[in-house]
Formats: C-alpha cells, structure tokens, sequence
C-alpha cells in the first residue's frame, strides 16, 4: 500500500504527460453522429471486422436500427450475424478464455471505448499498424505499442512499414486508396463515437429547448423581481 | 382555508414557522450577487437527492455489475441519461456554488460573532459533502473510481500504529473490492444524506437566529423601527424568493449549457478514464482527484513525508474551522478592511486556485516547488491571521448599510 502511495505522488497524472506517454502525436477527427449515412457505413464495418472479437455488449440492435434510420428487417439481414433478436444487446460468441490465449488479452468490450480513448485516439490508432517481425502478430501499432491486436483491415490498407525516424510509408497495397481509408476509418470511429453515447442524439435535440425555456423564465423572473423590489428603497 | 389554517396552527406551527422563516425573516436590503450561492446550493442538494433516488432505482451496487448498470441507466433507462447526467453535473455545480458560497463568508466576514456556529455548521456541511462526494464517485465503478479510492483509503494506512488496520477495516478487504463498493453505497445514499439534511438545517437556524449578514457587515438588528423591525430589512418572502428565482434561473441556464453540451466537463467532472471497467490489476498511469479535492491534494503531495502530508491536508481544513477566532478584526466586510487583510486575502486565493491547478498536474520540481510556496500561503494565512487582522488599519464602518 505505502508503494502505491509513492507511485501516485511519483507517476502524477497530467495531460501532458499522458500525451508524451502515448508518444504519437493524434491525428483529429471531426465526428458527426447526426450523419446516418456514415454511422451505416461504419456499422457495416463494425460488424463485419470488430464484432467477431470486440462485444459492444450495452448497444442494442433495435437501438442502433432506430437511430441510424434503418428497418429492424434491414438489420436482422445486414448488420447481425452473431444474435438473432433484433432487441439483444452486440455480444460476442468468442470465450473469453480462448481469446486470452489466442491474443494474450481478452479483447475490450467496444461500448464506451471511444469516451474512454477519445475520437482522435481511435481515428490514429486505426490508421497506424506497421510490420513490426518482432511481434506475435507480424504488426505494431504508434497509437498503441506493442499491442495484442493484429492489423484487422489489413486488406482494405494494406501494410505500413516505419523507417528509423518513425515515418510510416506504404509496404503493400490495399484494396483502398489512402483517402478512401481515411474516410472508412472515419465512418467507423463515428460509430464508436456513437455507440459510446447513443442518448447524445436525444440530449442534443433537446438542448436548444431546455435553454429556451430558461431564457423565457429568465424574462419572467427578472421582471417580477423589478415589480417586487419597486417599494425596496 | 383559514379555518383549515386555524386547526392545523392548534397543532402545528406551520403559520409561526413560515413567518418565522420567510415571511417575517428579515434579510438585508443589500444583499449582491454573492448572496445568491446559498440557496442554489440548498437548490442542488434538492436536486442532487431527488435524481439520486431515481439513479438508485436502476443502480446496482455489485463489482460485477455496477459498471453495466450505469451504462445500462445511459441506455435503456426512460431518460436515465438526463437523471445522470443531472446526477454527475450536479455533483461539481455543488462544489462550485459551495466554494463561491464560503468565498463570500471570507470577503464580508460572515463567520464572525455572533455567527461562529453557522459557520461551523458549514464548515461540517462541507466536509460531509467532500465524503459523500468521495463515496459516490466509487459508486460507477470505473477505473478512476477504482484507484482513486484505492488511494485514498490508503492514506489511512499513515496513521502512526493503527493506520494500516484501520484502512482495512475501511476497505473490509485487502483491496478496494465489492464489499468496499457496498458500503460506500450505503453510506453514500443513506448515511451521509442524512448528515447532510441534518446539519443544512442546523446551518439554517442558526442563521434564522442570528439574523443574515450582508456586503457591509453591519448588524441590521441594531437599528430597529417603532415596530421593532430592522429598517435595513425585508422579508425574505416575497423580496428576495423572488429575487432568488432569477439566480436560480439563471445558474439552472449556465448548468443546462453544461449538462446538455459537456456533460463530461472536458474530463473534469466524468473522468475519460472511467469508462473503463474497474480492474483490481491494471492501475491507470494517471490517477486524478476530482477537481474539487485538488488544492488539498497538491497540499498532500507538497509535503515529501506521508504522515506529515497527511496532517497538512488535515490541517488545511481544520484551519478554515478555527477561522472566527483567529479573526481579530472589529470590521466584518472587506469593504472596511485595512489593506493587510486585503493583500492576505488575496495571496490566499490566489494560493488555492494555484493549488487546485497543481493537484491535476505531474508533480515535476519546479511544480512541486510551487506548491509548497503555495502550501506556505495557505497556511501563513491562517497562522497570521490574529497579528494582521489586529494591527490593519480598518476604514469606519457606517451606521446602516448602503444600498442605492
């Protein structure tokens, strides 16, 4: 206990230096929850490439339905492969226990990631596998060193290679341009984005109201409180 | 009505307690904006209570589940965002109106005689608030709430002989573990709301009978009408409920900005990192205090002795208790004070801001350095107070308030 005390007044938690430990500078991503389109195309690629090992276990399918302007029937037949109730919430069938073995850390469940990493964590990380012999999965990552995870959208990027300054360049082609990647990474951080706080939909929709309100009972307010204090003197 | 009235003051008095309270309170005519803090924080406290209980309903006060719980009261619940977020907002809006609340008790002397015991009772409001905000923040069961308990308790464990015991006793494990989280609950919504009820009331009729200060410090209860009222009062209802409501409604704007456009505070008021599970074997490169524990925690850290770091957080409060006596000026209001108290006050806010912003961030030396200089005012404002509070050359202060 006296170590842990030691190490709370010695590693100090700042900002800064939870930047300088990540050790990458982040690419930022402007994300747009209010744009279906590409909340679709990024759940197309969430089901398809993270969902076989990342659970989003607090999103529901009808949820995600509603809230991307799709038809229940359009997400049983396109987006759910691994329940079959369209109310159920995005598990996966891995064991947790295979997972461990197969990538030394259970994968994390996907749900909050993004208000746990932030947008222009996920957007980087993404986007910055390179070969790296030395590790068990032939990939490591700036964003994210030495991490379990194999580089998942190989296919669609390709593989990076870093040269000695930490420059990552194109090692093999993928079936996407840079731009076109960027974009698909880009959808898909927008839906973790989204799936991180589904209600954000609601809260921004009711914001303006609320405020509304307020200013109108402001005007109220001030005024009786004029009549009142008129004979204060 | 009246006769309804009639029956229920033969075996009530709600008539004698409304007049007593409210309609024939009598408030100085001249309160300022720093006089709108009180009742917005009995207005968060309200609501703080009432959002708790419907967050109650669908938390679970269980380590394997009461992280999903919350998610789950994010999602599924009918507006169970909205009641958490009201929840978690509320929880940093208290401390906000609490610390601008003691602020104005600082600046226009409000702790002074005849007021010791309501600032007393404030001073208990205040910490029972920092423990019932220290319990709940355990209660989503992230890893902040995890380690920053983890931490915390741990300080227990400095205290000479007993200290190690007595933090498991706390814990009621070997680490912070479910039934750490169970009886942080319990005492979270339980235990610590009652203390807090309790001892707002006392605060408030102690208040009610010694009467309010106000912006000059002059005791209003001394120049009194033919009909015995003060002629610097007015009821408090209607003139300054009404009053009040337009603080109310313009805080409740300011808060609504914050809840509905940054809930998270820019992570300060809902940590990035407790969005992740709690994990007993993964401690979080940064473990950050909440933003109002800050100026005590960089006090902690400045002193390079764990004991002695403990007892100067101790201290830092105790000092604020002990402030009407070590207060030796005749003159309440900062308005009639010599420059001395003036320029004390001052270094001494400046000194807890600047320490706020140290304990969120690396203690690198030239830090650590600044926060024992800052550590050194804190205290010297207190140590000093009895020589620089008798010797400052204080203004005359007036027969009767001024208000124009």
């Amino acid at each position: 206990m006296r170590s842990l005390v030691i190490a709370f007044f010695l590693t100090l938690f700042s900002a800064q230096a939870m930047a300088a430990s990540a050790g990458v500078q982040l690419d930022h991503v402007d994300i747009d929850i209010t744009d279906q389109a590409s909340l679709q195309r990024g759940a197309q690629t969430f089901v398809n490439y993270c969902l076989s090992c990342h659970s989003a276990s607090f999103m529901r399918y009808n949820r995600m339905a509603k809230d991307l302007g799709l038809t229940e029937d359009q997400v049983k037949q396109n987006l759910m492969f691994a329940s079959d109730k369209i109310g159920e919430a995005m598990t996966v069938a891995m064991r947790a226990e295979d997972a461990e073995k197969w990538f030394g850390v259970t994968p994390p469940d996907l749900s909050v990631i993004s208000r746990a990493r932030g947008t222009d964590w996920l957007y980087t990380y993404l986007r910055t596998f390179y070969l790296d012999e030395s590790r068990p999965m032939g990939t490591n990552n700036l964003a994210f060193k030495d991490v379990g995870m194999p580089h998942v959208l190989w296919e669609k990027q390709g593989y990076l290679s870093k040269d000695d300054h930490g420059h990552l360049s194109q090692a093999r082609e993928g079936e996407l341009s840079q731009h076109e990647y960027n974009q698909e990474v880009h959808d898909l951080v927008n839906f973790l984005a989204y799936i991180g706080e589904p209600s954000k939909l609601q809260r921004m929709a009711l914001a303006k109201w609320v405020l509304l309100y307020l200013f109108i009972f402001f005007i109220v307010a001030y005024a009786l409180k004029k009549e009142f204090w008129k004979d204060v003197h | 009505m009246s006769s309804f009235m009639n029956w229920l003051d033969a075996r009530f008095p709600a008539t004698k307690m409304w007049k007593e309270h409210l309609s024939e309170y009598y408030a100085p005519k001249n309160f300022n904006f720093w006089y709108f803090f009180g009742s917005l924080a009995l207005l968060v406290l309200v609501l703080q209570i009432v959002t708790g209980i419907f967050l109650t309903m669908n938390y679970k006060p269980d380590a394997a589940t009461a992280f999903a719980s919350v998610e789950y009261i994010m999602r599924d619940v009918e507006w169970g965002w909205l009641i958490r977020y009201l929840h978690s907002t509320g929880a940093s809006a208290f401390f906000v109106v609490v610390y601008l609340h003691m602020f104005r008790g600082l600046i226009y002397g409000s702790y002074k005689q005849p007021r010791e015991l309501v600032w007393i009772f404030g001073m208990l409001i205040y910490l029972a608030l920092m423990a019932e905000a220290f319990m709940g923040y355990l209660l989503p069961w992230g890893q902040m709430s995890y380690w920053g308990a983890q931490v915390i308790i741990s300080l227990f464990g400095a205290i000479p002989v007993v200290g190690e015991q007595l933090a498991l006793w706390i814990r009621g494990d070997f680490v912070v573990a479910d039934a750490t989280l169970n009886r942080f609950f319990a005492f979270h919504v339980i235990a610590l709301p009652i203390v807090l009820l309790g001892l707002v009331v006392a605060h408030i009729i102690a208040l009610h009978e010694v009467g309010s200060n106000n912006p000059d410090g002059v005791e209003i209860k001394k120049n009194k009408d033919a009909n015995g009222k003060p002629v610097d009062g007015i009821p408090f209802h209607p003139y300054y409920t009404v009053k009040d409501i337009v603080g109310v409604v313009v805080f409740l704007f300011i808060f609504a900005l914050v809840l509905f456009y940054a809930p998270e505070g820019g992570g300060w008021f809902l940590e990035k990192d407790n969005f992740v599970p709690a994990d007993p074997l993964k401690t979080p490169e940064h473990i950050v205090p909440l933003w109002y524990f800050t100026p005590f925690y960089a006090i902690l850290r400045a002193v390079p002795d764990k004991l002695m770091g403990v007892m100067a957080m101790g201290g830092a409060i105790v000092f604020l208790f002990l402030l009407p006596w070590l207060d030796r000026s005749p003159v309440k209001s900062i308005r009639y004070r010599g420059p001395l108290f003036k320029i004390a006050l001052t270094l001494f806010i400046i000194s807890f801001v600047a320490l706020g912003y140290l304990g969120t961030q690396a203690a690198t030396p030239g830090y650590t350095l600044a926060a024992q200089i800052f550590s050194v005012i804190y205290f010297a404002f207190f140590i000093f107070m009895p020589i620089y509070t008798k010797i400052d050359k204080d203004k005359p202060v007036p027969e009767r308030v001024t208000f124009q």
